[in-house]
């Protein structure tokens, strides 16, 4: 076990060296909204008739008057205990805005992620193993499609082919249909809360929300994943051991799978970890066609509303998320490949 | 006669290149008997790896058998297909390669990996399987197998992992194996051990052998017979003593006056008409210096550590006169690199001085001794002329970027009127200088490797390995070229090789070094007829002589 505790301990000292980093974020972050154009007081007025006074009260009232430098030693004491503000928009803490729609992001990103890895991955194999075949073509003619249509495009048509002509989707509208009522939250992943409960029913209609936006996130992922898949297993395959395996007659299941996709994998958890962390944050086109009520969505309502808190909060969060997928791929990858070990 | 094992006949083999198809064997026959050792030398280039590749079916998907037969036990290997082909390999005739650690799955426990090979051809359960893995580990004589079962080839050595391949290309008992430069780029005395390995596992399991090598000295010690080819055709099948003794083709001629041997000269190297130019260089009296000289080199007890590890080099001392010519040698971790390295200024002693001409040098950092107006009075000599060469300058480039970056050089008739005169010093063709170094041949880019070195006139030149990736006939010419330069402009050099016969002949004194310290040293030649210590001896030993007359008929 002291190799589990030595990785523990690396793992640590990994995240705490990302905290500069972090801060960074936060300071540039909260810099930026100020030099944006848009007045929040303005925004929030009671009305576009609200008077001088009613605007300058409000901009007393969310600390606006003060000088920059104050208002950030006033934000980084709140964060410092745990507190990223209120969100004008929703009334709400920006905290608890963010914790109920994180699970939606997480959720139809991990799933998005799965079915492209799923896919991703034989079709490079394929490809690598065929270089140049019709194969080979094919698979990089689906990356290019699957690249260059936007996410909203493709989750258009799906919408337009799967519920609109096939019916076979049910209505984009959310997580759950309006006649499932929500499963206690445990996870927040509600097709695992439905498992929790046993409800197969419930479980059933989320699964069928899920699916057309992640398929639609997976298309534009899929191509980078497949193109590395495709490009280090031919390297694989083309390696010193991946001979030595067939000088001896190993069967070539084998020979493919064990000696040379078990090494050529290596490159693409990376890449997965990258394309995880950037489908987080990116993916508010495909919440907003299927209006799925995830944080990314939420980021862009309030930065269009000059809302400085959930704006802040939500690159906090994305940079904190970014850091642990960092250091999960760092531990997958040193669990992968005995030659490395994270620090 | 006995029954033959494997026959080659008329063997063509040809690869499709951009530039279309590239025959690299051409009408290749050969036969192996079983348990018998045939050594198969040639230079690079000359079809010996695919020759057998093109027997254990290992070709790459570029090259194919265009004509002839390769019949293993009467069957035609070249047709079979499937799963006859898997029964053959591993099972008949298996191989093992030139880069051992490259050549194990780097993920995969070396255990696992020989009970892989074990598991393909028989029905036995994993726990067997892994059993069977430790005994072959204890075959070849890996220490401690039961841990070692666990560990990655990263974990192991070279000679180490060469011995795990061994134990998987025998783990089913193939009647016939093909080493493919087993040794290439291991220590001499892990080379020996290896080899000797090797040679007694086939003599118990009866199993034959195919030794591929350029290295004469190599097949010559461990073959009854040798085969010698060039350019795609076996010119030559003789034993090796009528090898040495009487070669009959050109080429064998020229390839067993290159290799060097323990009473070799360089001008020995090359065959009796090349050898006239270079006697009136040799004739010249050496340039002795006035009694009194400072050194031109001076050392005092160097030392580096690396990360608060043991040390790489401790207590290192020497002194080198104008034009000398010092040997540093030792098996690869003995500090060799490293001490080169620091008085070449690449990297920082952590203690310790280094003076060169009068002043000190050792304690101007590394990374700013580029401006020191001594830096071009001590320059290197790399040893892969193909990784140390930048891929997008040319061989002009590559020559004038010192004389620009040192000498302060514009670009101009000057500059490439030196650039010209250093080409013509190293003997480079001057019509290959706009060509980039993929375009050259291993021996020209060395040429390009040592232009370089010697464009800014320098004093001291520190050679790391210079001939080591280079055939037997380039490294002689290199050789040649080296040891002219020495006598003509008065250029000290410093050898660093774990090719002891090399040192012999290039150095006038030889330095010695294990884990980093001095372990003997002095007069090269005394140094190596009469070693002081057993380590040496030990090095010494190791070296695959070429045995000429009463030895050799007497191992007979």
């Amino acid at each position: 076990m002291t190799g589990l505790a030595a990785t523990m301990v690396r793992a640590g000292r990994r995240l705490l060296s990302s905290l500069p980093a972090l801060f960074g974020v936060l300071v540039f972050t909260f810099l930026l909204m100020r030099v944006l154009p848009g007045d929040p007081a303005v925004f929030f007025a009671s009305g576009p008739n609200a008077g001088k006074e009613e605007i300058e009260q409000i901009r007393k009232q969310m600390g606006l008057d003060k000088s920059v430098p104050e208002q950030l030693v006033f934000y980084l004491s709140d964060i410092g205990r745990g507190n990223l503000g209120r969100s004008m928009m929703t009334g709400q803490p920006v905290l608890k805005d963010l914790r109920e729609r994180l699970p939606a992001s997480l959720e139809l990103t991990f799933t998005a992620l799965l079915i492209a890895l799923i896919a991703a991955v034989p079709l490079g194999v394929v490809a690598a193993l065929r270089p140049g075949s019709i194969v080979d073509h094919g698979v990089r003619l689906f990356c290019a499609l699957g690249v260059c249509v936007p996410t909203f495009v493709s989750g258009l048509l799906l919408i337009y082919v799967f519920y609109y002509l096939l019916g076979l989707a049910p209505d984009p509208t959310g997580r759950i249909d309006v006649f499932t009522s929500q499963p206690p939250q445990r996870t927040g992943f509600l097709s695992i809360d439905f498992l929790l409960v046993g409800d197969v029913e419930g479980w059933w209609a989320a699964c069928k929300q899920l699916i057309l936006p992640a398929v639609s996130m997976a298309l534009f992922v899929i191509a980078p994943l497949a193109r590395i898949t495709r490009a280090s297993m031919l390297v694989s395959l083309g390696s010193d051991f991946v001979r030595t395996a067939r000088s001896v007659g190993l069967s070539w299941r084998k020979v493919v799978v064990t000696y040379a996709l078990r090494n050529a994998i290596l490159p693409v958890i990376t890449i997965a970890g990258i394309v995880f962390s950037t489908m987080l944050g990116a993916n508010v086109l495909v919440e907003k066609v299927f209006s799925w009520p995830g944080v990314a969505s939420y980021a862009l309502d309030a930065l269009l509303s000059s809302d400085y808190a959930p704006v802040q909060g939500f690159v906090l969060l994305m940079a904190s998320v970014f850091v642990l997928v960092n250091l999960l791929v760092d531990i997958c990858y040193g669990i992968a490949d005995p030659r490395v070990s994270i620090g | 006669m006995s029954e033959k094992l494997l026959s080659i006949d008329d063997l063509h083999v040809a690869f499709s290149t951009r530039r279309g198809m590239v025959e690299a064997v051409r009408g290749v026959t050969l036969s192996v008997e079983a348990g018998e050792m045939l050594g198969l030398v040639g230079e690079s280039g000359s079809g010996k790896s695919v020759t057998g590749f093109a027997t254990t079916r290992l070709l790459d998907a570029a090259g194919r058998v265009t004509g002839g037969k390769i019949l293993f036990r009467g069957q035609d290997v070249t047709k079979l297909r499937g799963d006859d082909l898997r029964h053959l390999q591993g099972a008949a005739m298996s191989m093992i390669f030139q880069n051992p650690r490259a050549a194990l799955n780097p993920i995969r426990a070396i255990g696992l990996q020989i009970a892989d090979a074990i598991l393909t051809h028989k029905r036995i359960s994993k726990e067997a399987a892994r059993a069977e893995a430790l005994d072959l580990l204890r075959a070849v004589q890996i220490r401690d197998p039961e841990t070692r079962v666990n560990a990655y080839p990263h974990e192991l050595s070279g000679g180490m992992c060469q011995r795990v391949m061994i134990a998987i290309a025998i783990s089913c008992n193939p009647a016939l194996l093909i080493a493919d430069e087993p040794t290439t780029g291991l220590d001499v005395t892990t080379q020996k051990v290896v080899m000797d390995l090797l040679a007694d596992i086939a003599a118990a399991r009866g199993m034959a052998t195919v030794l591929i090598t350029h290295d004469l000295g190599l097949a010559a010690r461990y073959c009854r017979r040798i085969a010698v080819m060039e350019r795609g055709r076996i010119v030559e099948e003789a034993s090796p003593r009528t090898l040495f003794s009487a070669p009959q083709h050109a080429y064998t001629k020229r390839l067993v006056a290159a290799s060097p041997t323990a009473t070799s000269r360089i001008g020995d190297l090359v065959t009796e008409e090349e050898r006239e130019n270079y006697a009136a260089v040799i004739s010249r009296p050496r340039h002795e210096p006035a009694y009194g000289t400072p050194p031109l080199l001076e050392v005092r007890k160097l030392a580096k550590r690396f990360d608060q590890g043991a040390a790489a080099v401790a207590d290192f001392s020497m002194t080198m006169a104008g034009g000398e010519g010092v040997g540093l040698v030792g098996e690869s971790g003995s500090g060799k690199s490293t001490t080169s390295r620091m008085i070449c200024r690449l990297i920082d002693p952590s203690e310790g001085d280094i003076v060169f001409d009068g002043q000190s040098i050792g304690h101007v950092a590394a990374r700013d001794f580029h401006r020191s107006p001594l830096r071009k009075d001590i320059q290197m000599v790399f040893q892969d002329p193909n990784e140390s060469l930048n891929p997008r300058f040319t061989a002009f480039d590559c020559i004038a970027h010192p004389l620009m970056r040192l000498d302060g050089m514009r670009a101009g008739d000057a500059l490439r009127q030196r650039v010209e005169e250093c080409a013509e010093r190293v003997g480079l063709p001057l019509d290959l200088l706009p060509r980039f170094p993929h375009q050259l041949s291993g021996g020209q880019k060395a040429r390009v490797g040592i232009a370089r070195a010697i464009a800014c006139r320098p004093r001291l030149l520190v050679l790391d390995e210079p001939t080591a990736a280079l055939d037997v006939s380039v490294q002689a010419v290199v050789l040649q070229l080296l040891d002219r330069l020495r006598r003509e402009n008065d250029i000290a050099l410093l050898f660093v090789s774990h090719d002891l016969n090399v040192v012999r002949m290039l150095c006038d004194r030889t330095i010695v070094l294990r884990n980093g310290g001095i372990v003997e040293q002095g007069e090269s030649r005394a140094l190596f007829d009469n070693p002081k210590t057993d380590y040496t001896r030990k090095l010494v030993e190791a070296i695959p002589h070429i045995e000429t007359g009463p030895a050799l008929a007497a191992g007979l």
